[in-house]
């Protein structure tokens, strides 16, 4: 059995709707069958939502039926990463402690999803609290990559990358803080951006590094990202760090058009690179070229750097947003505390993985009393280093391209025991979310295994116009 | 870089992690690999560096600030409809004080 969504796009979709080719319904109910039979392949979805599924498709057919027009995300399958909350959907974060949350609130994306007439099927799996590289840190199980499944599908976004290559939904939203949507993107062979940060709102995204969360899109092309990007884009006042910038037309930059423009590859990110995977970004770079761009090399020196920046920062915040699991208000309690003070810790001890217990505790003890200065102040010095590399790369080039991961999706259960190598992974993904700037994973062949390689493109600030054009650019030529 | 289990027993207390046993030994082992790795940091001299906590744009000052009216709220209902523990209306926690 193929999928359902197999040929089709977010604008194939819209076109079929309007010449009543079928109905937002009945593409609704066959994406539900085909996710319901396919899942256990994979364990990427963590709860099917038909309910709510089939409103909003009958909401779109409504429209239709009257001639209204229904939305740029018309009847298009969505999924949703389990740490975005939907009101009366069940919200996990990947978590135990979240088992039966049910948030009493949307978040302004899925909101924004919903109102452009998008169809959600359901709430994807991940890593806890969106804490891991491989989605083997949930506490529902690993997720399976479908494109080899004794596979990671990479993470923390591993079940939102894992829908849309199993095409299981046409789309899906993820969540980035240190390279969570391009990595898992790259292992499973499709799209994924992290936009600018401040692009769109977080209002509903639970909470794990405040000052690096991203929300942003999966889908088979870059052209379905950069559609699903334009309608969860721009300012909400839920989100005082939401940005004002105005939100361009982003489909309208897909021209096509690369002649002249200035692309840097940063020397620091083709160390230490497993070769095929490098052979497969040298030719991306090539076919790049060949569609007129003018390529050189650039320095982003402090790049070794920000591992170790990231891991003080993001922890030290994670574990002041994580005290608020408990006992109290959202999660389950143990049941074998007698005290306050009791509760609080075996909730906790009992409650949290490995991994997110690891990084409240390296996050609580960077921020300890005497240590502030040394690693939390020191680390935001850096972090402003790392983001003056690119300030001065984007001088002299529009656009820097990199690979996403130094290998492809590793085999399940490879490198759990190893934290350190597992954080090192991360590392040319995690610069950019240190920066703020928009990055994205577009897929640029496969290792002789048939593993599939991400290219990553970074442009300036709030210039995913530019990125998209590259990537777009590049998949028409490479296909 | 190497943690005591002393330490890492005084960071869960501030963490309120009721940490076992044998994950303090595991923890202690952990830290102290990831805090050698962070060390790399102190390559680099940063005397005249600003530090950087958040990404900023421009913006007005006034930006942020919006009209200050009335909109719903959850209710009650909703506001403590995940707790594990209610009792009228409120989160109901042990008892604090004890006689």
């Amino acid at each position: 059995m193929s999928s359902p969504l197999h040929e089709l796009s977010i604008d194939s979709i819209r076109a079929g709707l309007l010449a009543k080719k079928f109905s937002a319904e009945e593409l609704a109910r066959q994406s539900l069958a085909y996710a319901e039979a396919e899942n256990p392949k994979t364990n990427a979805y963590l709860t099917l939502s038909p309910e709510r599924a089939l409103t909003a498709a009958r909401a779109v057919d409504a429209k239709i039926a009257s001639g209204e027009d229904p939305g740029p995300l018309a009847g298009v399958p969505i999924a949703v990463k389990d740490v975005i909350v939907t009101r009366g959907l069940r919200t996990t974060c990947g978590s135990k402690l979240l088992a039966n949350y049910v948030p009493p609130y949307d978040a302004t994306a899925v909101i924004r999803l919903e109102q452009a007439g998008g169809v959600i099927l359901g709430k994807t799996n991940c890593d806890e609290f969106a804490m891991g590289s491989s989605n083997e840190n949930s506490a529902f199980g690993p997720v399976r990559n479908p494109v080899a499944l004794d596979r990671v599908p990479g993470g923390s976004s591993g079940g939102s990358a894992a829908v849309v290559a199993q095409e299981t939904a046409l789309v899906s939203l993820g969540s980035d803080t240190g390279g969570s949507i391009r990595q898992p993107a790259s292992f499973c062979g499709i799209s994924g951006v992290t936009p600018t940060y401040g692009r769109v709102s977080r209002y509903g995204l639970t909470a794990f590094a405040s000052s690096l969360d991203h929300i942003g899109p999966f889908g088979k092309t870059t052209r379905d990202a950069a559609r699903l990007l334009q309608a969860i884009a721009g300012r909400d006042e839920m989100d005082a760090t939401s940005a004002f910038a105005p939100v361009p037309d982003y489909v309208a930059a897909l021209d096509g058009n690369l002649r002249g423009l200035r692309i840097g590859l940063p020397r620091e990110y083709f160390g230490g690179l497993e070769s095929e995977t490098g052979d497969r970004v040298t030719s991306a770079v090539e076919v790049l070229k060949k569609l007129g761009c003018e390529v050189r090399d650039i320095g982003l020196p402090h790049t070794p750097y920000a591992v170790a920046a990231y891991y003080i920062i993001a922890t030290a915040e994670a574990s002041a947003n994580l005290a608020r699991y408990d006992g109290v208000r959202y999660t389950t309690r143990s049941a074998s505390a007698k005290t306050l003070s009791d509760m609080y810790r075996m909730t906790r001890e009992e409650g949290f993985g490995d991994e997110c217990k690891r990084r409240i505790m390296l996050g609580t003890y960077v921020l300890s009393a005497g240590y502030y200065d040394a690693y939390y102040l020191k680390a935001q010095k850096v972090r402003n280093l790392i983001t003056r590399d690119f300030a001065q790369a984007f001088q002299q080039v529009d656009a820097i391209v990199a690979p996403v991961s130094p290998f492809p999706a590793f085999k399940i259960g490879e490198k759990v025991k190893d934290p350190i190598s597992m954080y090192l992974s991360d590392i040319y993904t995690i610069t950019g979310d240190l920066a703020g700037i928009p990055c994205m994973s577009v897929p640029c062949g496969l290792t002789a295994e048939g593993l599939p390689v991400g290219l990553q493109i970074i442009t300036r600030h709030f210039d995913e116009s530019t990125m998209f054009r590259i990537a777009d650019a590049y998949e028409k030529a490479s296909h | 870089m190497k943690i005591t289990e002393q330490e890492v027993r005084r960071v869960a207390d501030l963490a309120n992690l009721a940490l076992r046993e044998d994950e303090v030994a595991r923890m202690a082992q952990d830290l102290g690999g990831i805090l050698s790795h962070i060390d790399k940091l102190n390559e680099l001299d940063t005397t005249d560096v600003e530090p950087m906590a958040q990404v900023l744009f421009d913006a007005e000052e006034t930006a942020t600030l919006r009209e200050d009216r009335e909109r719903p709220s959850l209710t009650n209902a909703e506001a403590v409809g995940n707790a594990p523990v209610t009792s009228g209306g409120y989160y109901k926690v042990p008892r604090v004080i004890e006689r």
